[in-house]
């Protein structure tokens, strides 16, 4: 089911919550809203699952309006699944009810319901604990439970918001596993919010980045990191510096660079032409290098199997990052050669 | 398999969308036209535009002498008890929720206990103490001579026992104060170097001053509304308050006064409305935003002195509560009002006269059980249905509905009946019967006045709720009445039967309301306890009165032992 979302706005007193969104999520695809806190992912889940009236826009599911003009298809007849941050499981029922409820609300008998509800305990491997309470499950089991609940109502869109927020850092990766079977499994078209970039870039065919309101870009994860479309999304993804340069010629994918410091630097392009251009330095575009030009340790900072240094070509220069295998103390100098970058499409 | 089912998502077509919500809300609007808007439109339009009505009326009514007097009498004493109110109940609310006190629950049980036991029985048990024949003070050897007057008939008399009324009020109020209070603010002005002293005076009590305002402002308004107190004690004392005044009215002249009354009543009842509405909006302009969660509440250590609190705290409770509960005990077990006590006199006639002899009060008992027992379902299932709209595209109509109870709750208890009595007198059409003198009527003014309160804690619990929860089923694919009967009914039914215990607690209690609604076969406990009061049949309202309270207590036990898993707030010496 592709979910397909024309203009969308909504708007709290004067600030725009989502502005004038548009976009379209293909059938099956697992697709990523990622964004920091207050850009308004959250709201274009609930615009999405029907939670949230629509102050401008239309929303098609599978070619279907259910939101618009004059049109409010309510939550209970739009057919999405929606796992909540909170997980949401109703504390006075068991296991096995909670994940039957949406079969009964589609018209099964209790008694069917139940016998149908214990298949999907099952997928996600929780069928001993059909008649515990949420409250005796862990979060990781929790999570498991509003997974089978989804798996229940046989949505074909299945709406995430934040779902592993809330769990133990270590209980996280096994959880993206889940996920990543779960969408698998269930085939269905998955709309994912979250602020983390690396569970965004563990999970997502898709990912867009989200601020103020708005898609900056929408690409894959590997296309987001080494070829952001805007200085927000070059900041936001991953680790790296966006410089001031001057672009003085360029050729199929490739063009050279002048930085600020009069070095020059050839970096990859989609379409560079001649003129003031921004780029994007990450720390793998620079190396330690003798015939490299000198520059001075600010600060040295341990980043698992490196070091992540912060260096100064000169007084007035900006910082640029750089890996190093060991430790660096602060005002050493190194000499530095800048390899490749990318140069943000120009405004 | 069901699979199939989901297909057809569009069967919640427009025409069935239509009896969820807006049928809920249309039921219980009518409810509440009934109730409230009904009857107090019906009292208004009497005062106001009736023909001799309007503001000739009130200039009539006013220029009357013993109105005049009324009104000073109902001011004075609702002013000073509160006064008096707010010391004491804010007192210990402040040494109870601060201090590391032992028994906090059974403390706040017993002092919850001088609201719980009405006011005519506080009355009773304190003229039988006090009093030239009490038998407590008889057999101390300290009784005032006899033919003496009773000290508590007077001025003085009424106020004092108005306010022992008005203390749990005030103590609630500060105790959710302090409960909300973040516990990072008094840590902080420890760590800056305050002590308990300078930090009580420098930061808790400025911060509980909108606490304090409002817990003199309901205690205020329910002192203006009491009848029990002022007509045991104000009558003999000729200290006559308005709401009493509208009594021996409507007694001596019947039903032919109420244009009278109903100027009384709207008078007496805009000064509690803008008595709330002045407190509403001081508190705005004084309250501060408190940042931060309500954690665990401080508990400023006693040292050594904790025992003798807690001595002190017990024995004062004694006095004030066991003291006059066991003088009324043992009026109840004399053979008549003024013979001492001891193993030759005990008597436990009164208790076989009252349980097995007399038909009023058998009839008495099993009224005031079966109206409180339909009031408190009754009233838990309307909030459940307004608590069930709070969220979603009928909230306005909820909190409209919320409002009108609270206004209600704060109006005194007369002017509902009086009220009632105005909207109900008439035929009601299509069956030509009135509802006047039937159970009906008094079963209505028990919904419009205790509406508020089983509303509460439905509504904290709604509150407290996370939105999720409702919105998962919703997205699950049920509709408004399958969420109501599967999600929003059974999260909210142990706060909802807490309130509906805590309403037939008043409605079991209550003498203001049936007082004047009453008539021969609909007669109510309150009602015959203080008849038997005021036609001097001390032993029998004693004993009839022993019997409320024990059934006072279970019913208190039973809530206590309900409300174990709900969140802090719903139970009022919980938590």
């Amino acid at each position: 089911m592709s979910i397909t979302l024309e203009n969308l706005t909504r708007r709290y007193g004067a600030s725009h919550a989502v502005d004038r969104l548009s976009a379209t999520i293909p059938t099956g695809c697992f697709f990523t809203v990622l964004g920091p806190s207050g850009c308004g992912k959250s709201t274009l889940l609930r615009m999405i699952a029907g939670l949230e009236p629509l102050d401008e826009g239309r929303i098609m599911l599978e070619g279907r309006a259910v939101a618009g003009p004059g049109l409010h298809l309510p939550p209970e007849a739009r057919g999405v699944g929606v796992v909540f941050q909170s997980y949401a499981l109703w504390p006075h029922m068991d296991v096995l009810g909670n994940v039957a409820f949406p079969i009964e609300a589609a018209g099964a008998s209790r008694s069917a319901a139940r016998a149908e509800a214990q298949q999907h305990l099952h997928s996600v491997d929780l069928a001993r604990f059909a008649d515990r309470r949420p409250a005796d499950l862990s979060g990781g089991q929790r999570q498991r439970v509003a997974l089978a609940r989804c798996l229940a109502a046989q949505a074909r869109i299945v709406l995430m918001d934040e779902p592993l927020a809330n769990l133990d850092p270590h209980l996280r990766a096994a959880m993206e596993e889940e996920m990543t079977a779960f969408h698998a499994r269930a085939g269905a078209t998955t709309l994912f919010i979250t602020h983390d970039q690396r569970e965004a870039m563990a999970l997502s065919d898709l990912v867009a980045v989200m601020r103020a309101g708005r898609f900056e870009q929408i690409a894959t994860p590997q296309d987001l990191h080494d070829r952001p479309a805007t200085a927000f999304v070059a900041g936001f993804i991953g680790r790296g510096v966006v410089l001031q340069s001057e672009v003085m010629s360029s050729s199929r994918g490739e063009a050279a660079l002048r930085l600020a410091t009069g070095l020059q630097v050839v970096a990859r392009a989609a379409q560079a032409r001649p003129g003031p251009a921004q780029v994007l330095l990450r720390p793998g575009d620079l190396r330690v290098d003798p015939a490299g030009a000198s520059a001075r340790v600010l600060a040295c900072a341990y980043r698992g199997d490196h070091w992540e240094a912060r260096v100064q070509l000169d007084d007035q220069a900006d910082v640029l990052l750089l890996n190093l295998p060991q430790r660096a103390a602060p005002g050493e100098s190194l000499t530095v050669a800048i390899t490749g970058g990318w140069v943000l499409p120009q405004g | 398999m069901p699979s199939d089912l989901r297909a057809a998502p569009a069967k919640a077509s427009g025409l069935r969308r239509l009896f969820g919500e807006p049928l809920l809300l249309t039921l219980l609007v009518l409810a509440a036209i009934g109730l409230f808007i009904l009857p107090l439109a019906a009292v208004g339009r009497l005062a106001l535009f009736a023909s001799g009505g309007g503001v000739d009326a009130f200039a009539a009514a006013l220029s009357s002498r013993s109105v005049q007097r009324a009104l000073w009498h109902s001011l004075e004493s609702a002013a000073l008890s509160a006064a008096l109110a707010v010391v004491v109940g804010g007192g210990l609310g402040l040494l109870i929720g601060l201090s590391d006190l032992r028994g906090r629950v059974a403390l706040s049980f017993a002092i919850l206990m001088l609201m719980m036991i009405p006011p005519h029985v506080t009355a009773i048990a304190w003229m039988q103490m006090l009093g030239p024949s009490s038998v407590l003070l008889q057999m101390l050897g300290t009784a005032p001579p006899p033919g003496s007057t009773n000290p508590l008939y007077s001025r003085e008399g009424v106020i004092a026992l108005l306010a022992l009324q008005q203390v749990p009020i005030v103590y609630l109020t500060l105790r959710a104060a302090l409960r909300a209070l973040p516990r990072d603010l008094a840590e902080a002005a420890r760590v800056n170097g305050a002590g308990p002293w300078l930090l009580l005076r420098r930061v808790i009590l400025p911060l509980m001053g909108p606490a304090f305002l409002a817990g003199f402002a309901l205690a205020f308004v329910a002192a203006l509304g009491n009848f029990g107190v002022p007509a045991l004690l104000g009558i003999p004392g000729r200290y006559v308050t308005l709401p009493v005044l509208m009594w021996q009215r409507l007694a001596s002249s019947g039903p032919s006064v109420l244009a009278d009354l109903a100027v009384l009543a709207t008078l007496i009842g805009g000064i509690a409305v803008l008595a709330v509405w002045a407190q509403m909006r001081l508190a705005r302009g004084w309250a501060v935003a408190l940042i931060g969660p309500a954690q665990q509440p401080l508990r400023l250590s006693l040292g050594r002195a904790r025992p003798l609190v807690e001595g002190g705290l017990w024995a004062l409770l004694a006095l004030l509560l066991l003291a006059p509960l066991l003088a009324m005990l043992a009026t109840a077990l004399v053979p008549t009002y003024g013979v001492p006590l001891n193993a030759a006199t005990a008597t436990l006639r009164h208790f076989h006269e009252v349980i097995f002899t007399q038909s009023v009060t058998a009839r008495a008992f099993a009224n005031s059980a079966g109206l409180a027992v339909l009031a408190g379902a009754l009233v838990a299932g309307l909030a459940l249905a307004t608590g069930a709209l709070l969220r979603g595209p009928a909230a306005a109509g909820a909190r409209g509905i919320a409002t009108l109870a609270e206004i209600a709750y704060a109006l005194p208890g007369l002017v509902i009946s009086i009220a009632f009595i105005i909207a109900f007198i008439k035929p009601l059409p299509l069956i030509g019967v009135s509802l006047y003198g039937t159970h009906a009527i008094i079963l209505g003014a028990y919904l419009a006045a205790f509406l508020a309160v089983g509303l509460k804690p439905v509504g904290v619990a709604f509150a407290a709720l996370d939105p999720a929860l409702q919105e998962a089923a919703r997205v699950s694919g049920a509709g408004f009445w399958r969420r109501f009967w599967r999600i929003d009914a059974p999260l909210a039914a142990p706060a909802a039967a807490s309130g509906a215990v805590l309403v037939m607690l008043t409605a079991w209690n209550e003498v203001t309301l049936s007082s004047i609604l009453w008539t021969r076969g609909t007669e109510t406990l309150g009602t015959v306890i203080f008849n038997y009061e005021d036609g001097g049949y001390s032993t029998l309202a004693a004993a009839m009165s022993v019997i409320s309270v024990l059934a006072t207590l279970l019913l208190m036990l039973a809530l206590h032992w309900l409300g174990r898993n709900l969140p802090p707030g719903i139970i009022p010496w919980r938590g």
